[in-house]
């Protein structure tokens, strides 16, 4: 690899020589970023292949969501973040790359540590992704699935919880940091205050979860109380030994955590689909002040509005109606994204390549989601649905797919940039066409089952004569599942094959994007920017600007070196 | 020279994307308003709000959703890349306030608007002379208790429970009180007459649900939950399990049955006499 002549005392990175200290325990962003992914696309993977065994009814849905979340939380921000976010802002690394690395290891760590979850003798988790007490604090006496196998998970999620405070703090050091001459918080792009946010988000839920986990561990292994009521009986056998703990609690401090994280998933989709969509409409997105301040609020009210899951817990029914208007307002922000990517296609000079339309994609289904929830905001109306499908088709649609879609035009798009390649085009659509028709296959028709009384987490319907009616629109929903999930074959067949064999991405800037990492060549060099640090001029989505005869201006470019029509 | 920009056969693309979602959305309308799935009837005043509620709310996002994706579409096709100049805007508050404005309104209206079947629910107690039952949810079985001709419930202490013979929720037969309690594996009530539920676990968080109250609630261990109903229809009708509540959730079943008075008096005596 080059070394670059010191430009002036910055620090420049000498890329390390060893094999293991450059592409295992690597402290550059952009291997981290790029093991980050790897990880998650294994996850995503796993997670598919354990939601459709669910449908065969093989499978543990407490697994499915934990590889499922593992995989969008990482590819997004972990991801895609890493390995942009430093390069986006002109730095030429995370603040703390040691930090950086340990973060990626420990969530490694926690991703075995669940997957020996379901080895140990006792059965495999079975608590659900929330684990509720007293079910879950009980340890085998709670029946199958309760016993060694879910004290490895609650430990794995602990762990997990480490890794993930490291790398939010990361984040925000780095981006408050590391930014380059020039590039104010104005000139940031989407993707960068998306990621900024969520790791916000992410340092203050985090830290809640790991509590919440280490009581629940005590109460399982210590013989605390503070989760499980006394007098319980179990199989006609009393609990005597604990006492006073409250199963409410637990749900708090869970959805205190669980809601922001549910836009730990989806926000960083927002900002790539947004940059995608300002990038291939050839026009600065519409209301880019809006846009920060949407994210922002988002942010902020993600925290406010957790006991929409507890409307019908036993919480206090006042509680509830303050969560329920809270919510509401939710919608709010999230209108505003959603008329501001109208807004920037709206006028625009639409380029139809795969990223796009992957970015297209997550609107629509940001909005099927989206509106749903105006429902189950409503806690008389919860008192039907909660728990039911109808929140199952809710919160896939938003969180589950329209987060993929988010990675995926990540990944249509940075490719070229991460590997020198492009990923095949046509294999790209046929992919794009067999994932979109399939969602909407797949989770618009949930939303009749919910409508139907069908309750969530039924491992059969055979106990409850009203879902016998409901079986066709299963079957349904299996064979949409099936076709969808094979799909994603072409996508690992697409990356692998590409990575080899695909075409090969000369120009440093081939979508003619503004953004700093189409500033330096494919793939970027061991220190992004050859010891030089770059220079901002511009914001972040100059396009079709009147006067200039390009149809972008790069936020790197001197005015004077911008070349008039 | 822009590459990879897809100019050729972009119209072909856009073309397909909005048709795509212009059926997306009628197919999905068309089967909201075909009501192919539909709820079940509610047998009671508030779950005919509820059903007011819900179609109000449809009535709204309905006309969003239609309005979003179509407005999606029609910007795919019309802005699709046929070698015109994309006009340069960065956006525009006077539209921004408006929309926010608008949907400030709307929602928190409607949130708003749904205050009045959640406080009928839980603002408000059961009336003086509601039949009180209490239930009690074990896994994977529900038990329904009467308080007998005396009105009053007994004792009942963890250590006596015994479901294998016959003693599911531990009632204390040296209390008095507890001489005449029935249990119920199934629940019946009167036709027209309020009851007030009072909601137990014994063990795990279990969830009320029978779809034609509309009313859920879950049964949390170490709390009592009140909830309370008017049914006026007679019929059977399904009672489930809504929350995870160990590998048998999904078979933790029973029935609710609603009764003309008579029918009700009579169902109380038999059990009393198949109890003795």
């Amino acid at each position: 690899m080059v070394t670059h002549e010191d430009g002036g005392g910055h620090g420049q990175h000498h890329p390390p020589s060893g094999w293991i200290r450059k592409y295992v325990f690597s402290i550059d962003h952009k291997v981290i970023g790029i093991q980050y992914l790897c990880l998650a696309l294994f996850s995503v993977f796993v997670g598919m292949g354990l939601s459709f065994l669910m449908r065969l009814h093989l499978a543990w849905p407490t697994a499915k969501w934990f590889f499922f979340k593992g995989g969008l939380m990482t590819a997004p921000q972990s991801g895609f973040g890493n390995y942009f976010l430093p390069i986006q802002i002109g730095a030429a690394d995370m603040a703390f790359p040691v930090l950086n690395m340990l973060s990626f290891w420990t969530t490694f760590l926690s991703l075995l540590v669940m997957l020996a979850a379901f080895f140990v003798s006792g059965g495999a988790p079975i608590g659900g992704w929330t684990s509720y007490p007293p079910l879950s604090a009980l340890g085998e006496m709670a029946g199958p699935g309760q016993g060694a196998g879910e004290t490895l998970w609650i430990v794995g999620l602990a762990i997990f919880c480490g890794a993930s405070l490291m790398g939010a703090l990361n984040f925000i050091t780095t981006l408050i940091d590391l930014r380059a001459k020039g590039m104010t918080l104005g000139r940031l792009p989407l993707t960068c205050w998306t990621w900024f946010v969520t790791a916000i988000l992410g340092l203050l839920a985090f830290g809640v979860l790991l509590a919440a986990c280490i009581l629940l561990l005590l109460d399982r292994l210590a013989g605390t109380s503070f989760f499980i009521p006394g007098g319980l009986v179990i199989t006609d056998q009393v609990v005597t030994w604990h006492k006073g703990g409250s199963p409410l609690l637990w749900q708090h401090l869970f959805w205190f955590f669980g809601h922001p994280e549910v836009y730990i998933a989806i926000l960083p989709g927002m900002g790539v689909a947004s940059h995608l969509l300002s990038t291939f409409s050839r026009k600065p997105v519409f209301g880019y002040r809006a846009m920060v301040g949407a994210v922002c609020g988002i942010g902020f009210l993600g925290f406010c509005v957790w006991g929409h899951h507890m409307f019908i817990s036993g919480m206090s029914p006042y509680s509830a109606f303050a969560f329920s208007i809270l919510t509401m307002t939710i919608g709010v922000p999230s209108a505003i994204k959603t008329f501001n990517w109208l807004g920037t296609l709206w006028g625009g000079k639409i380029q139809f390549n795969v990223a796009m339309l992957f970015a297209l994609g997550f609107v629509s289904l940001f909005v099927s989601g989206g509106l749903s929830g105006l429902f189950l905001a409503q806690p008389s109306l919860d008192l039907y649905l909660h728990d039911g499908y109808f929140v199952v088709a809710h919160f896939h649609l938003i969180m589950g797919v329209a987060a993929i879609f988010g990675m995926f035009a990540g990944m249509y798009f940075w490719f070229p940039k991460m590997f020198g390649r492009f990923l095949n085009e046509g294999l790209g659509k046929v992919h794009f066409w067999f994932t979109f028709v399939g969602v909407y296959a797949i989770f618009m028709p949930m939303h009749f089952l919910g409508l139907a009384g069908h309750p969530r987490r039924y491992f059969d319907g055979t106990a409850v004569a009203f879902l016998g009616p409901l079986q066709p629109v299963h079957v349904f929903i299996s064979i949409a599942a099936f076709i969808t999930i094979s799909a994603q074959f072409l996508f690992l067949f697409n990356f692998f094959w590409s990575l080899k064999a695909g075409e090969e991405a000369k120009e440093e800037n081939p979508w003619h994007a503004t953004t700093l990492e189409w500033s330096i060549p494919s793939p970027p060099p061991h220190d992004n920017f050859g010891g030089i640090e770059p220079v901002v001029y511009h914001g972040p989505y100059e396009f079709s600007v009147p006067g200039a005869a390009d149809d972008y201006i790069p936020q790197h470019l001197a005015p004077n070196l911008v070349r008039k029509a | 020279m822009l590459r990879k920009q897809g100019e050729r056969g972009s119209t072909s693309v856009a073309l397909a994307m909005a048709i795509f979602l212009v059926l997306m959305t009628v197919i999905t309308v068309y089967i909201f308003m075909a009501k192919v799935w539909w709820f079940p009837p509610a047998i009671t005043d508030l779950g005919h709000e509820i059903d007011a509620q819900f179609m109000r709310t449809l009535l709204i996002t309905g006309v969003v959703f239609v309005a979003a994706q179509f407005g999606l579409a029609i910007a795919i096709y019309k802005f699709r890349d046929h070698g015109q100049k994309a006009t340069y805007f960065e956006g525009n508050n006077t539209m921004e306030i408006l929309w926010t404005l608008a949907t400030v309104v709307l929602f928190v209206g409607l949130g708003l608007y749904a205050r009045n079947a959640w406080a009928q629910v839980h603002f408000i107690g059961a009336s003086e002379g509601a039949i009180p039952i209490e239930v009690t949810a074990q896994q994977f079985a529900w038990n329904f208790r009467y308080a007998g001709p005396d009105g009053k419930f007994g004792r009942t202490k963890p250590e006596l429970v015994s479901a294998s013979t016959g003693n599911p929720i531990g009632l204390d037969s040296t209390d008095p009180a507890a001489k005449d309690d029935l249990v119920s594996p199934v629940a019946a009530v009167p036709a027209g007459r309020e009851v007030e539920l009072i909601l137990r676990s014994q063990d795990v968080t279990h969830s009320f649900y029978v779809r034609e109250l509309r009313l859920k609630q879950d049964a949390v261990p170490g709390m009592e939950i009140h909830i309370h109903f008017t049914a006026n229809t007679p019929g059977d009708y399904e009672l489930a399990c809504a929350e995870l509540c160990g590998l048998g959730h999904y078979r933790m079943h029973s029935m609710l049955t609603v009764l003309s008075e008579a029918d009700y008096e009579k169902w109380l005596k038999d059990q009393a006499a198949a109890n003795q």
